[in-house]
């Protein structure tokens, strides 16, 4: 087992507990999306796609009353080291579904009746946390498609490695450290929109996870801010 | 009059606290109201709103929109109108009221690839969008060359009371039809004056959150600056 965590308190890629990796966010970087960005978080990589409003296919899954919010995340047979079958496995189809769920509260679909809004995310690297990465990409590229929302999505993982709480479980703690918990939250509202726990805490814990990953959620939330005005408002003074 | 106040927001912006109004793109959460999209916020007697600077082309009645015929059935046609929704344009808006689908051809008068100047008589959640030409300069282009925008900034092209759709048809000579969905068919006798309005409206698509716009399609088109002190429309 490698060391997770030294004895100052640095941990496996040299952050400190409360430390972010390093995220830069690039917001409309497909043409034929109507909206996208592309996230890189620490080693993660990874493009998100928005397509629609757009007519509903197959027509059965239309709702009369309200727009349909579809998402599939996929990674890449290149995205981990051993190649991946880029056929939707078991765990594809459930963070797909977790990440649709956690963008459903943000978007206002009540206009669009009849039709949907197909969110696509491809991974095409994995470092660990890439289900927080992938929301804070599809937030962004819903909001570059124009579709409305009460608030934009941040997301990040808290969790419990060699016994202490630290932000932004990377891939190495998420395999041998104690606990991870992916958190997406609307920083506007006060919101959580995802939460998931992986291991074990005490309440204090869990209350302190919380409370940390929520912190994450702000600091990355900036990140999402400045590239989503950098995309609609440069060469302006603001 | 209270002056209106502008800023840029992102979807999750509080724009102001108070008893407001919300109008377009905004939503009430207690008394906050918070934007729904990326664009430029304004508070107007009482009212707020947010100009969006993305999305679809979302119908209103009496929108101007110029749309592609798809198809038809016997009693109507259907149209691209670059929306979510499919355009219905009903076979006696063209035919009169005397329309009998045994005995008139919907083909002869409008095919498939045919654009069509109309406006959307009715539109509502419940049903598709219903599309009228039976009025002044509406019905089938016959030429042209037609010009995709962002929806949402076609009332940037217009300008102020047309300030700026008056600007490019003055200095190139050229006819323009903007349709609010975003497409647009600008014809021209004279090929410099067509390829410069075409020019001009992409400068306006790419450049359309950018302040005095008019200024800059002024210089560009070669036109002399005059004094119109142009701001961001609505």
């Amino acid at each position: 087992m490698t060391q997770l965590m030294n004895e100052n308190g640095i941990r496996c890629d040299g952050r400190r507990v409360d430390q972010l990796r390093n995220i830069s966010i690039k917001v409309g970087v497909l043409k034929n999306a109507d909206g996208s960005a592309y996230i890189e978080f620490g080693k993660n990589k990874i493009l998100a796609g928005v397509f629609g409003p757009r007519d509903v296919h197959p027509k059965h899954m239309a709702n009369q009353d309200s727009g349909i919010l579809r998402c599939r995340y996929h990674m890449s047979p290149f995205s981990v080291t051993e190649r991946k079958n880029p056929a939707p496995s078991r765990r594809e189809i459930e963070i797909s579904k977790v990440i649709k769920e956690a963008l459903l509260p943000a978007v206002i679909l009540k206009d669009f009746p009849r039709t949907v809004v197909d969110v696509f995310i491809e991974v095409l690297q994995a470092d660990g946390g890439t289900r927080c990465a992938a929301l804070d990409a599809a937030s962004l590229a819903l909001a570059d498609a124009g579709i409305p929302m009460r608030d934009l999505v941040s997301a990040c993982a808290a969790g419990k490695v060699a016994d202490q709480i630290v932000l932004d479980i990377n891939n190495e703690e998420d395999q041998e450290g104690q606990a991870d918990m992916p958190i997406a939250y609307m920083p506007n509202l006060g919101k959580i929109t995802l939460m998931q726990l992986d291991g074990i805490l005490t309440p204090a814990e869990y209350q302190k996870c919380v409370q940390t990953g929520i912190n994450g959620c702000k600091l990355v939330y900036e990140i999402q801010r400045k590239a989503l005005m950098d995309k609609y408002f440069t060469n302006e003074a603001q | 009059m209270m002056e209106t106040k502008r800023r840029y927001v992102i979807p999750g912006d509080v724009i102001t606290t108070g008893p407001f109004r919300p109008e377009q793109n905004v939503y009430q959460e207690g008394d906050r109201i918070i934007s729904t999209s990326v664009g430029i916020s304004e508070i107007f007697d009482n009212a707020v709103r947010v100009i969006p600077l993305t999305g679809i082309y979302m119908p209103k009645t009496n929108d101007l929109i110029i749309g592609k015929v798809i198809g038809h059935s016997s009693l109507s046609w259907e149209f691209d109108i670059n929306s979510c929704f499919v355009g219905f344009l009903p076979a006696q808006d063209v035919f009169g009221r005397d329309y009998s689908p045994t005995k008139d051809e919907l083909k002869e008068r409008l095919d498939k690839g045919d654009l069509v100047a109309a406006r959307v008589a009715n539109f509502d959640r419940s049903r598709d969008p219903l599309l009228t030409v039976q009025d002044r300069d509406l019905g089938k282009i016959e030429s042209g060359e037609l010009i995709e925008i962002s929806p949402s900034k076609v009332p940037r092209l217009i300008g102020k009371r047309g300030s700026m759709i008056q600007t490019i048809e003055m200095a190139t000579k050229a006819m323009i039809t903007i349709g609010q969905n975003g497409w647009i068919v600008v014809s021209s006798e004279d090929p410099d004056g067509l390829l410069k309005a075409i020019e001009a409206i992409r400068m306006v698509d790419a450049q359309a959150h950018m302040p005095n716009l008019t200024e800059r399609v002024k210089s560009m088109l070669g036109v002399e600056l005059g004094d119109n002190n142009d701001t961001i429309n609505e």
